[in-house]
């Protein structure tokens, strides 16, 4: 029986999936053992044609990471559907929209503007050149793929059938994905391979945590030294936990916390929580000057508020493009500051 | 209906507020027709998540009306519902939503002619910032 067929492809990320799949350690060999790797781009040498003269449905299963926001990862992400069986959103950006996905709080003439106009000091650019899919040279014509105005995830552009969380996914979560498909053993469609609570319920630190937590500072975690054995959130650092699912690390404990550093939220919402960004400002809204509420006037809590500097980019770092709201409306034309304004 | 296109999810709490536009509507004042009035137990009850999803379902604006400081039937729930709509005010004008699209106030159970005030003056904000910007997915 000819082995079954793996793709990887990655779009719009940073390398750190394929990191992560390198990070299997001696367990790839086996992987190797058990299937061929018929098309992987960053590692391996593969032309796109390869993948358009297989078959429909000719390889097994396609992990894709990284978000989609040029027409050629759209291109690729639709070739990669129609040659798999199964598809696999790998990593935050495929999952959820990703870092990358904090362009949708600006669009393409405002991202080109910062990247290659006056907005940037670095860019000696006095013709205002920015990129464009067909340019003609002499030697003919040059193409580029076009850049999109916003930021997708994989499931907003293709069927996905499942997804593997994490930026980057742990290996652990990574190998036993691929011994269910490959075993057969496959959970319902849709699926998202990590278990379903939340980091806090989780969290080695929940026995440090105060019976009621109450802030009266919200601290940067470089403003604070902070004591290793405490909740990030009773110590005024804001964290992710309460919002996000856990399984970062196999021994339970999260892989950001055990590190000292508070969670920033890349495994994703658990299920019961509809967005991000409404459920974080819930549960921290209702810590934050907690003890002596009723005497705070409305510019104490204005004062409280005005500390979490970055709200939306905070508690969206990783979704903003799977966020009920999805990206900045930008025909608003109060946008003297775009980003905090 | 040109209202249509301009509603306004209003929440009351179950204390106060419903009661107070019980009143408004018992003393025949004049109210605008496109609120849209959900009632709940408490303003504290309010997730922020529920007044996204109003935007999202086509809401121009979000008031939410609870008992005045202090007097929460909850004890406390106001006063949550306070920094909660606060800091999603400031993340909603991220995603380029003005704030006066969302309203906190208060009204009691015996102040009608209030309701009728806050539910006015929120109908001509919505009626001068128009429908919600649109939500545009281009490529």
């Amino acid at each position: 029986m000819p082995k079954p067929k793996v793709a990887f492809y990655w779009c719009a990320s940073c390398g750190g999936c394929e990191e992560a799949i390198v990070d299997l350690n001696e367990d790839i060999l086996k992987v190797v053992e058990l299937v061929d790797i018929v098309f992987w781009p960053c590692a391996m040498d593969f032309k796109y044609d390869d993948v358009r003269k297989m078959k429909d449905n000719e390889i097994t299963v396609a992990f894709i990471n990284g978000a989609i926001r040029t027409d050629e990862q759209e291109e690729m992400a639709n070739l990669l559907r129609k040659k798999a069986q199964i598809v696999v959103a790998f990593g935050s950006c495929s999952h959820l929209g990703g870092i990358p996905g904090l362009a949708n709080f600006w669009d393409r003439e405002t991202i080109f503007e910062s990247s290659y106009g006056k907005g940037c000091p670095s860019v000696d650019n006095p013709d205002g050149i920015v990129p464009q899919t067909v340019s003609k040279v002499p030697e003919g014509e040059l193409t580029l793929p076009a850049f999109h105005n916003t930021v997708k995830s994989l499931d907003q552009v293709i069927d996905v059938d499942y997804y593997i969380p994490g930026c980057a996914p742990p290996p652990y979560l990574t190998m036993k994905a691929i011994v269910a498909i490959l075993s057969g053993e496959l959970p319902e469609k849709g699926a998202i391979l990590a278990p379903e609570k939340t980091l806090c319920d989780e969290c080695s630190l929940n026995d440090s945590k105060p019976e009621k937590i109450s802030i009266k500072e919200i601290k940067r975690i470089s403003e604070v030294i902070s004591d290793p054995e405490k909740c990030f959130l009773a110590e005024g650092v804001i964290c992710m936990g309460p919002v996000t699912r856990s399984g970062c690390s196999e021994e339970g404990d999260g892989k950001c916390i055990s590190a000292n550093m508070p969670c920033r939220g890349c495994f994703g919402p658990p299920p019961e929580v509809k967005d991000v960004g409404g459920k974080m400002i819930s549960a921290l809204a209702s810590i934050v000057g907690l003890e002596g509420e009723e005497n705070m006037s409305e510019e104490d809590v204005e004062k409280l508020i005005n500390q979490i500097v970055d709200p939306a980019g905070y508690f969206y770092r990783f979704s903003l493009p799977t966020s009920l709201l999805r990206r900045k409306r930008m025909s608003n034309p109060a946008k003297e500051d775009r980003y905090n304004g | 209906m040109k209202d249509e296109k301009l509603a306004i999810v209003t929440f009351l709490c179950n204390w106060c507020s419903y009661e107070g536009a019980d009143k408004a509507g018992n003393a025949r004042l004049n109210c605008p027709s496109n609120i849209r009035i959900i009632r709940v137990m408490c303003s504290g009850r309010i997730e922020p998540q529920f007044v996204i999803q109003a935007f999202i379902d086509g809401a121009s604006g979000v008031l939410i009306l609870g008992c005045h400081p202090g007097d929460c039937h909850y004890k406390k729930g106001n006063y949550k519902a306070i920094r909660r709509i606060s800091l999603l005010k400031k993340m909603l004008r991220q995603f380029g939503i003005e704030q006066d699209r969302v309203r906190l106030d208060w009204v009691s159970a015996s102040e009608g002619e209030r309701f009728a005030k806050v539910a006015n003056e929120m109908a001509e904000t919505i009626e001068q910032l128009g429908p919600l910007p649109e939500l545009k997915i281009l490529n």
